[in-house]
């Protein structure tokens, strides 16, 4: 069957969830649909290990009764297990409060444009194919250095799906995706110590997918790298923040402006619209209709259109996230973010890899943060870290076991260079970030 | 209670035994080692009070069949949240592809082998009415605002979880369960002047929601929950900035026994002991602890949260000493990796749902007690941090680097616990640290009942615990 098809039977179901809702006492209701099928391969060793066919769904359905609220979701699509679902929705808004800012989004608000925003690239989905290219990833790793003694294996994933969103303001919207992605993992040891480390890649293309060779080197590589780490004194001292994870300290900024922790009050950024939070330089943009974008999308999660957005503007918070009931309650509107942000572009220096590591002149390069000790409320920061020592812009050594401290505003207002080469893999797109003066613990 | 089970997930969907035996056959026309059939359904709800009102509730169900074959090292898996005699072949169609045509193996009778329950099997969801869950909430926000008139911010949930499973394997494993899981929270945000600080609590287990309003001494279980909400809050306001670097490191009873299920508990999983992959690899009978330091994994306990009857794969749970007066006695263990390193399951074998793979995992893992007064453990400390209470960690399991984070901590300054420090995560060396344990409470404690594992992407309800502990060093993140 052709996906528009499958869209269209789904957007039908859609429809007649939300008769159902309001022939059952619905003044108001939402829903949303998803059917992912896919294959996820594993090798180890250069033999296959897992082969696992993947075909997920599932229906939420969010009703209003007034303004009670009621949720419901069933993974099982059957006719009997939908109407099961609608009745225990609206069941459960007899038991909520009233709240005046919950309901569906604003009507003006909600998308009527959809343009194909290209994310959709469908490929048979052939096992023996998936296996060979694992294989090939997981033996240029192996092959790559004496020291790569073992492996955790590669996997190759893809998956094929569709998501439609429909509420009875009249949106009953769907469209197809396609995501493909090849990562490998390998061990290797030197003496009694023994590290890993992963490389990994992932489009909307099968075919844009990095080589598995060069994946597999890459893994070879960082994991022979980190051999022979070092722990560091206890110091103050400029880090860097490596692109492949720095992604993470703007991901922290989005919960800090997202409008359900600014209603709770439990932000560390709340009361700071409009003030300079990150130095003059620096500025944010959100791209939410990039082709084959692993973040696009048309609408968020409430039907709400998307629009291009300047989040950080100069340094200066441009703009809070809002979903429609955070607006509510902060008398604002939504801003389309119910589901996450889309597409971010973090603005940079400028600079290239090496520049980046010569303006960091001696200091801390990291490459891997552990843990979740990051809280919201202070932005009190303290994670714990590896990477490598670099003097005069030139790494001298691997660096293990040490965490990194600060508060979030202070590094914020600290990030001193971000590099122009960015990595693209993500919601959140930005370049290795340099931080002047954070707490390094260590022996 | 497995003919309820049964008829739930086999006979209400046109399916009984022989269609198992006829599924499992089809595998086995590929040249298998094993398969396993396994079936599920849940029912999920939560409520949540904010602001003084019941603001969400929600339900979700989930029905489903994961279908597993095993050829030597390689697994097929393939899975259909319709449960039906045609949608269960089609997926053993899939599954059995991982091995060649031409089985060999026999499928035997199926045998459900007795065991004992470790909780009740009755529903939450229905066990109270919904009427009464709201009033539960309701109670412990009037409790919170009653100690706290001019509080910022109060949120109260409350969750259950019913559901039910059947295993039926090749190797004559037919087991069902019935698992209830319930959890409270409550998260107070206090302020003041511009200071803002959050506490929570929480606690749960394999029962119905009559645990929490249950009189416990005297007190409904909400509130104490609260108080340690508030507590947490009230001292965080009084935080200074944390030390940084290595020092003596007191961690309390209870909760904080996170340390052991990065520092030690992921490293002992079958899977990555097998492929060579972790620091305590082909380490067995080697002292991988300071001398004293028993460890266990039990699934056995009563009503706990990491607690199970059988095991995803069937298999009874199991009380497994992993380390013994500090030497590595074993490993847990799923089906096939306790096949592939000859030995015998431990009761390990655990997945999400139907649509994940059973991989090995922790259940309850704790430490035994030792014989000091936690007030003699503090008094040998001149400069150092006391933690009784943490959130979440981490670990690589080959270089055996975890971390772990505190929630509410406080220096020790000359034998005594003085002024509260800001959340700080630690990083050790598990075989390292788990050496540096030089003395150990007589205080032992399992957490109360909130640990949610994971591993390759799959979640699952553990219980941690551990008396209180001193390590001599370990690397504390601070900012001072």
């Amino acid at each position: 069957m052709q996906i528009e098809q499958q869209i269209a039977e789904i957007q039908n179901i859609v429809d007649d969830v939300l008769k159902m809702a309001l022939s059952k006492g619905a003044t108001q209701a939402e829903a949303s649909m998803s059917k992912v099928q896919g294959i996820a391969v594993s090798s180890r060793m250069r033999e296959v290990e897992n082969v696992e066919f993947t075909n997920d769904g599932g229906l939420g359905i969010s009703v209003y009764v007034g303004k009670h609220k009621g949720s419901a979701s069933t993974a099982d699509l059957s006719p009997q297990a939908l109407a099961l679902t609608v009745e225990k929705a609206v069941d459960i808004a007899r038991y909520t409060s009233e709240d005046p800012c919950t309901g569906l989004a604003d009507k003006e608000l909600i998308a009527t444009e959809f343009p194909d925003l290209d994310l959709y690239h469908p490929e048979s989905l052939d096992t023996e194919k998936a296996i060979q290219i694992a294989i090939e990833a997981e033996s240029a790793a192996l092959e790559f250095d004496p020291r790569i003694v073992n492996t955790d294996g590669a996997s190759y994933n893809a998956n094929l799906g569709m998501r439609v969103y429909g509420n009875t303001h009249g949106i009953n919207a769907g469209y197809p995706s396609s995501r493909y992605s090849l990562s490998c993992m390998v061990i290797g040891a030197e003496g009694e110590d023994m590290q890993r480390d992963y490389a990994y890649t992932v489009s909307r293309r099968a075919n844009e997918l990095r080589p598995a060779h060069e994946i597999g080197q890459e893994a070879a590589r960082e994991t022979v790298s980190r051999l022979g780490a070092r722990k560091l004194k206890t110091a103050n001292i400029p880090v860097l923040l490596h692109k492949d994870i720095a992604s993470g300290l703007f991901g922290h900024y989005v919960g800090a402006i997202s409008g359900g922790s600014l209603y709770r009050r439990s932000s560390f950024l709340l009361d700071k619209l409009g003030q300079q939070i990150f130095p003059e330089w620096l500025t944010i943009e959100e791209r939410p209709h990039l082709k084959q974008g692993l973040a696009s999308s048309n609408f968020d999660h409430e039907g709400v259109a998307t629009h291009d957005r300047t989040i950080v503007e100069n340094g200066l918070l441009a703009t809070y996230l809002y979903t429609t009931y955070s607006a509510r309650k902060l008398n604002t509107k939504s801003t389309g973010h119910a589901g996450g942000i889309h597409n971010w572009l973090v603005g940079d220096t400028g600079d290239s890899d090496q520049a980046m590591l010569n303006k960091l002149g001696t200091g801390l390069l990291v490459t891997e943060l552990m843990g979740q000790g990051v809280n919201g409320v202070t932005g009190d920061y303290s994670r714990g870290a590896a990477g490598f020592w670099v003097e005069n812009g030139v790494i001298q050594y691997p660096v293990h076991e040490v965490t990194i401290a600060g508060n979030l505003l202070d590094m914020f207002a600290n990030i001193q260079a971000v590099g122009a080469n960015r990595d693209t893999r993500g919601s959140i797109q930005t370049g290795s970030v340099l931080l002047d003066n954070m707490r390094i613990a260590g022996s | 209670m497995s003919n309820n089970v049964e008829r739930h997930l086999l006979a209400e969907s046109g399916l009984d035994l022989d269609s198992l035996n006829k599924a499992l056959g089809q595998i086995h026309h590929h040249d298998n080692d094993y398969a396993d059939l396994y079936f599920q359904s849940s029912q999920h709800e939560s409520w949540v009070l904010e602001d003084g009102i019941i603001k969400e509730g929600s339900y979700n169900i989930e029905r489903g069949v994961g279908v597993r074959a095993i050829s030597g090292e390689k697994t097929g898996f393939a899975y259909s949240d319709d449960i039906s005699e045609e949608s269960l072949i089609k997926a053993c169609h899939a599954a059995r592809s991982i091995a060649p045509d031409g089985g060999k193996v026999q499928i035997s009778g199926f045998q459900a082998q007795p065991y004992q329950s470790r909780y009740d099997n009755d529903n939450p969801l229905l066990g109270m009415a919904d009427a009464e869950k709201i009033a539960l909430l309701k109670s412990a926000d009037a409790y919170i605002r009653q100690q706290e008139p001019g509080i910022s911010q109060v949120v109260v949930s409350l969750s259950g979880v019913y559901e039910q499973i059947l295993v039926a394997a090749t190797d004559g494993t037919l087991a069902t369960d019935i698992r209830p899981l319930v959890r409270l929270n409550c998260s107070v945000l206090l302020e003041q002047g511009d200071r803002r600080e959050r506490g929570s609590a929480g606690a749960g287990g394999r029962h119905t929601y009559s645990f929490f309003s249950s009189d416990d001494d005297g007190r409904p279980y909400y509130e104490k929950l609260a108080d340690e909400a508030l507590h947490m809050a009230r001292v965080n306001m009084q935080a200074v900035a944390s030390p940084a670097g290595t020092m003596p490191v007191v961690l309390g009873n209870g909760w904080p026994g996170v340390l052991l299920h990065e520092a030690v508990g992921h490293g002992l999983e079958g899977d990555f002991n097998r492929k060579g992959a972790s620091t305590f690899s082909g380490r067995i009978g080697e002292r991988v602890a300071a001398k004293g330091v028993t460890v266990v994994d039990d699934g056995t306990l009563s009503g706990r949260r990491g607690s199970l009857s059988v095991d995803d794969e069937g298999t009874p749970s199991q009380h497994n000493v992993l380390i013994e007066d500090g030497i590595l006695k074993g490993y847990m263990q799923d089906k096939m990796n306790a096949r592939l390193m000859g030995v015998a399951p431990t009761g390990n074998g655990r997945r999400e749902s139907f649509a994940h793979l059973p991989m090995p995992r922790m259940t309850n893992t704790y430490m035994l007690a030792g014989k000091y007064d936690p007030s003699e453990i503090i008094a040998t400390i001149d400069k150092g941090i006391y933690a009784p209470n943490f959130a979440g960690g981490q670990v690589d399991i080959t270089s055996g680097k975890f971390v772990f984070s505190s929630a509410e901590a406080y220096l020790i300054e000359n034998g005594k616990i003085t002024a509260p420090v800001k959340g700080a995560t630690l990083i050790g060396n598990g075989p390292e640290v788990m050496q540096k344990i030089s003395m150990i409470g007589n205080d032992l404690a399992l957490d109360k009942g909130v640990g949610v594992c994971g591993k390759d992407g799959q979640s699952v309800p553990v219980g941690v615990g551990q008396p209180t502990l001193k390590i001599d060093e370990l690397t504390v993140g601070g900012t001072a």
